[in-house]
């Protein structure tokens, strides 16, 4: 078992910004605006540590799909205690199309490449609220997949799961290698320390392309339209 | 009376140059917007303006100050409404400045541990901005204050004891002066870690609650998050053992993030409220902050201080659910005071004096609680000196109100013979103009007028706070 784990981080416009969608109705301004790490992959890479410091992994590895700047956001998950990055650059029309089946896509392909046990993702990203990484990726490897954790623990080669869903609280026995995808109350990310960071500089990221994964990023999708709602009008009581 | 009709045609007249400056949407009449920003988190009466004002830039902030100086207008500006001390009310009217569109994060350098900020941005919401950098701003007064407004009001909070007040973590300012004029108190975008150019006119505004002028933009000084938190709770034989140790936690030199104190009253009320079952004797609350080897140092030798204290029941925590925990009890102080007494309000006195006057002030005040019957349960900042009294009072028995109002002056009294003050965090604000007077003596309060004449000669800055009529 190599006891490593795959935690893949997105950049998304950070939870506080105030999102404005651009006057020609094409998408959403993110020129300028403050970007961070989506709060769910907080959580996941938190867990991913916590499994280290617990000694039940090996090696954490935070994956990140996007351009150059999504660099950034691999350096906080190392800040906070991951092992080395991978940086799979996609920019330009590629990154405006990337979604959940291009990401699952390259994220079954670098488990099996990095000979992983666990992968640990966030339940959705805050921009575009798919939830669907984690379960396509599963489905890709055929690997057994524990949403929505509220709770995780590691028994022998099975993760008991506790499950948030509609009805309460459901636990599952799952076998690994499986996916995992972090809801709210997992766990409470830790704060990236100074002296952490400037460590986090000092650990590697490689720099991977798509098509070296074997994967085709074009999209089945084509965004018709971005609408905002109409402001409405003062009313009269 | 007439003031008040020559005021009323005046705010007819404003109403439309307002509009034209900030947009219609940003000017309010309407009653609940006018109520909501005349009255904070004090015991003061609401006193709402005749209208409230959203300026979204320090523009319109001045152009909008220069139309109430030109009609005498007063001015009183509005962050979160969070304070203790009754600042925001509009005693006599005239329009409320809410900063609140003005919420911008500008100007963040990591490296030079200091960021700029605008009125509308509260400490939770620069803290949360900061949390990839590894920094953060740790005056924490409790509530989630506007930052700007937490330098009005010189605000403090449970860690000033290593982190030190907004006194000491206010750079610059940017303020906008009663006819208009925007000034930066150490120069425009200047944010050298220290500096002698000139008078401090920084800490000149820092605590002037909003009477001198108002602060659109303030430069902070930021922190490095702490590596690692331990949360310790000793119990205490009495006031004194409590204190002695806080003093020789401090004297060895040990960097103590958070050392609070909760009287046996107290004690007693969170254990009621929140089930707990700490010993019902003087409690010190305590919080270290390093690295993982330093803490084990400082933790260590708290100890052996509370020990030779005759201190027991030391425990401490490393994980932040068990730290949660213990601190549990000072967490839910507040409510646990209101929660003695249902139905009650609860007023909270803020005097603060040397360390070494610590025990003996609590003594004679808790003793005075006792002879007024009460309720007072008591918290504090035990490393600054500074403690609250939660007075829980009955707000429709007006006997309490009064027997609770000459109980604090009382207390006032006696921390100003101490050597101490009236208010250590607080503020003056509408409630303590009087004793202002008496800690600082006229000669000091004649040289803030000088100061209040030259700033605002027209008196529209906040009217009613700080000083008094008779003296301006």
């Amino acid at each position: 078992m190599s006891g490593r784990v795959l935690v893949g981080v997105k950049r998304v416009i950070d939870y506080a910004v105030k999102i404005r969608v651009k006057p020609d109705n094409t998408g959403v301004v993110t020129d300028g605006v403050k970007h961070s790490m989506n709060p769910f992959c907080e959580i996941a890479v938190e867990e991913a540590v916590k499994l280290k410091e617990k000694k039940l992994v090996k090696e954490v590895v935070a994956v990140s799909c996007g351009p150059q700047q999504s660099q950034e956001t691999i350096r906080t998950a190392l800040a906070m205690g991951a092992d080395r990055g991978i940086h799979v650059e996609v920019s330009g029309k590629d990154y405006e199309t990337l979604g959940p089946l291009q990401v699952s896509k390259i994220m079954a392909a670098l488990a099996k490449k990095e000979d992983a046990q666990l992968i640990i993702l966030g339940k959705q990203a805050i921009d575009d609220d798919c939830n669907q990484t984690g379960q396509m990726t599963a489905a890709l490897l055929d690997w057994p997949q524990g949403t929505f954790a509220s709770e995780v623990t590691l028994d022998g080669d099975k993760i008991k799961v506790v499950r948030e869903i509609d009805g309460g609280l459901e636990t599952i026995k799952i076998n690994t290698p499986a996916v995992l995808t972090a809801d709210l109350r997992l766990n409470t990310p830790r704060y990236a320390t100074l002296p952490n960071i400037m460590k986090a500089k000092k650990k590697k990221i490689a720099n991977v392309k798509a098509a070296d994964l074997g994967v085709n990023l074009t999209s089945r999708l084509e965004t018709v339209e971005d609408l905002v709602g109409k402001l409405k009008e003062a009313g009269k009581v | 009376m007439c003031v008040l009709f020559i005021q009323k045609a005046a705010v007819d007249k404003v109403i439309s140059p307002f509009r034209s400056i900030c947009g219609k949407d940003n000017v309010s009449l309407g009653e609940a917007i006018r109520e909501q920003h005349g009255k904070d988190e004090s015991v003061h009466r609401c006193r709402p303006p005749d209208v409230v004002v959203f300026p979204r830039c320090v523009e319109e902030v001045s152009a909008l100050a220069k139309v109430c100086h030109d009609h005498n207008l007063p001015i009183i500006p509005f962050g979160t409404g969070t304070g203790l001390e009754g600042g925001v009310g509009a005693v006599q009217g005239g329009v409320c400045f809410s900063l609140r569109n003005m919420d911008q994060i500008l100007n963040l350098h990591p490296e030079d541990f200091d960021v700029t900020v605008e009125p509308g941005v509260t400490r939770k919401a620069l803290n949360a901005y900061l949390r990839d950098t590894g920094l953060w701003f740790p005056v924490d007064p409790g509530a989630d204050a506007s930052l700007c407004g937490m330098a009005a009001t010189s605000a403090s909070g449970t860690n000033a004891v290593r982190y030190g007040t907004m006194r000491e973590n206010v750079m610059n300012l940017e303020v906008v002066l009663s006819n208009g004029t925007v000034i930066h108190t150490a120069g425009k975008g200047r944010r050298p870690r220290k500096t002698s150019a000139g008078y401090n006119l920084t800490n000149l505004f820092v605590g002037s609650e909003g009477t001198l002028g108002i602060i659109t933009k303030t430069t902070l000084r930021l922190y490095g998050v702490p590596e690692a938190m331990v949360s310790a709770v000793c119990s205490f034989p009495s006031v004194q053992a409590a204190v002695d140790s806080t003093v020789q936690i401090l004297q060895t030199g040990v960097p103590i993030a958070r050392i609070e104190f909760l009287d046996d009253v107290m004690i007693d009320a969170c254990n009621k409220f929140s089930s707990l079952s700490y010993p019902v004797t003087p409690t010190l609350f305590l919080e270290f902050h390093g690295s993982e080897r330093s803490l084990e140092e400082q933790v260590s030798t708290a100890e052996e201080i509370t020990q030779s204290n005759e201190g027991s029941d030391f425990q401490w925590a490393r994980d932040a659910e068990t730290r949660n925990r213990l601190w549990k009890a000072r967490h839910d102080a507040w409510y646990a005071a209101q929660a003695l007494r249902p139905g009650c309000k609860a007023y909270s006195t803020d005097v603060c004096v040397p360390l070494s006057r610590l025990p003996q002030i609590i003594v004679e005040t808790k003793k005075d609680l006792l002879e007024s019957r009460l309720t007072g349960p008591i918290a504090g900042h035990v490393g600054d000196g500074n403690f609250h009294c939660l007075m829980v009072v009955d707000p429709n028995d007006p006997d309490e109100l009064h027997q609770v109002h000459l109980f604090t002056e009382r207390l006032a009294r006696r921390a100003l013979a101490m050597d101490g003050t009236c208010t250590g965090e607080h503020g003056v604000g509408l409630g303590k103009r009087a004793l202002l007077c008496e800690e600082v003596g006229p000669l000091a309060i004649q040289v803030m007028k000088g100061l209040k004449d030259s700033l605002d000669p027209r008196n529209l800055m906040n009217p009613g706070k700080i000083l008094q009529r008779g003296e301006l």
